[in-house]
């Protein structure tokens, strides 16, 4: 394999969540082009595992590289190829989905235009929604802001919590798409979801 | 540096569209400060006596105030998160909540503090300083606080523990604050003052988001 083709690897990685032991020498190998479907039952460890992979929590054992270089060494270098949605939509209530999605990439390092931030929420059926505080917002809604911003994000790492909840048939669709574009054009993902993904290039971790 | 004034605005932008919570802190302020009069009378010389200690007590508590919502709000809603995997280092995402909390818990308290000081019959010179003093020593609120507030994220009762932990931390600020502003009421050199109040700055601004920082990182995992 070329070496400047992105990879994450995990080795042998253990989680312990108080005294319990959740999974133990875990090794898995993503790379471009691919997606992970992390399968298991509730409560075994797949946000766990989600967050060991973002670098947000460290595993007791083992180690995770991203093209061959510890994420613990080069973390911005990680964060700059990584985008990572978690359960909680981290969204201002107080604040429009256009504010919101502003911050988010700002956070994220990327200078977008308000045009291009209006057509991402367009995309996801947000058109006349943009001015509003989130709070008004219903829950599918809110999920769409946040993926608004996989479209303005250039990252080639998506970690997705459970990206298809609260989501309607078309917008599962929608976002399944957006999936699989980001994996065609050389990008990773790495999901937890309870119903099947009909994507190439996948392949199932079973916890 | 585009994220970090992104969060300052952010930060801003909240407060705004909540304004209560900010006045409330401004009305304790000025509320308390005016009780001391109100209950003295009209002793002026007491009342310019008490008046540094008066005014630095209520902008010590005021401040403490507006610490509880610093972090809890986006550690809730997992912002936190984003801002530990944000490309820019988290010490200057946080950097950049600790000045939005002195733009807004710190900064008016200094513009407020000439009003105040008048009810205490201060005089302009004793004025000038109390406004230099709380100008240096507002930020030094802000920033050891910040350690508290990430301290007690996510526990139980966090606002009570926190007060616990903050409060005397805030001490030497209180003592070298209120001491330049009695020491110019009085006639005396306020040099000394100074000089420790600008030292505990750097020191606060130096130590404080890292420490802020290492503690958020602790919370979040």
């Amino acid at each position: 394999m070329p070496s400047n083709q992105p990879t994450l690897r995990a080795h042998s990685l253990t989680c312990v969540r108080g005294e319990r032991t959740l999974f133990t020498g875990l090794s898995f190998e993503v790379v471009s082009g691919e997606w992970l479907h992390i399968r298991g039952e509730n409560g075994i460890g797949k946000t766990s595992l989600l967050r060991i992979l973002a670098g947000l929590s460290k595993p007791a054992a083992g180690s995770i590289d991203w093209n061959n270089c510890s994420i613990e060494a080069d973390p911005s270098e990680y964060h700059r190829n990584l985008l990572f949605l978690g359960h909680r939509d981290s969204l201002k209530e107080d604040l429009t989905a256009l504010e919101n999605l502003e911050i988010a990439t700002a956070l994220d390092g990327v200078q977008i235009s308000t045009d291009d931030a209006l057509l991402a929420l367009h995309r996801f059926g947000l058109r006349g929604r943009e001015d509003l505080p989130v709070n008004c917002l219903s829950a599918g809604q809110k999920r769409r802001v946040l993926l608004a911003r996989l479209l303005l994000r250039k990252a080639k790492l998506w970690i997705l919590d459970e990206p298809f909840n609260a989501l309607d048939v078309h917008a599962v669709e929608m976002l399944s798409e957006l999936i699989s574009e980001h994996i065609e054009a050389g990008g990773m993902a790495i999901m937890t979801s309870h119903q099947e993904i009909l994507m190439p290039n996948g392949r199932v971790v079973q916890l | 540096m585009n994220a970090l004034i992104a969060v300052i605005r952010r930060d801003l932008l909240l407060v705004m569209r909540r304004k209560s919570e900010v006045l409330t802190i401004l009305f304790f302020f000025m509320i308390v400060t005016s009780l001391f009069p109100l209950g003295i009378g009209a002793d002026t010389a007491l009342l310019r006596k008490i008046a540094p200690g008066v005014i630095w007590v209520a902008a010590l508590l005021s401040t403490m105030l507006g610490l509880q919502r610093l972090f809890a709000s986006d550690f809730a809603d997992g912002t936190l998160e984003q801002m530990a995997l944000s490309p820019t280092p988290l010490g200057l995402l946080v950097g950049g909540k600790i000045t939005a909390h002195w733009l807004v818990c710190g900064l008016p308290l200094v513009l407020l503090a000439p009003v105040i000081g008048i009810q205490f019959d201060l005089d302009t010179s004793t004025l000038g300083v109390l406004i230099l003093a709380l100008l240096i020593g507002t930020p030094i609120l802000s920033l050891i606080g910040a350690i508290g507030a990430a301290l007690t994220l996510g526990v139980r009762g966090g606002g009570v523990l926190l007060s616990l932990l903050v409060l005397p931390l805030y001490i030497p600020v209180l003592i070298f604050g209120a001491g330049a502003v009695y020491a110019q009421s009085v006639g005396l050199d306020t040099t000394g003052h100074f000089s420790v109040l600008g030292a505990l700055l750097a020191l606060s601004l130096f130590f404080a988001p890292w420490a802020t920082t290492a503690a958020v990182r602790i919370a979040i995992e």
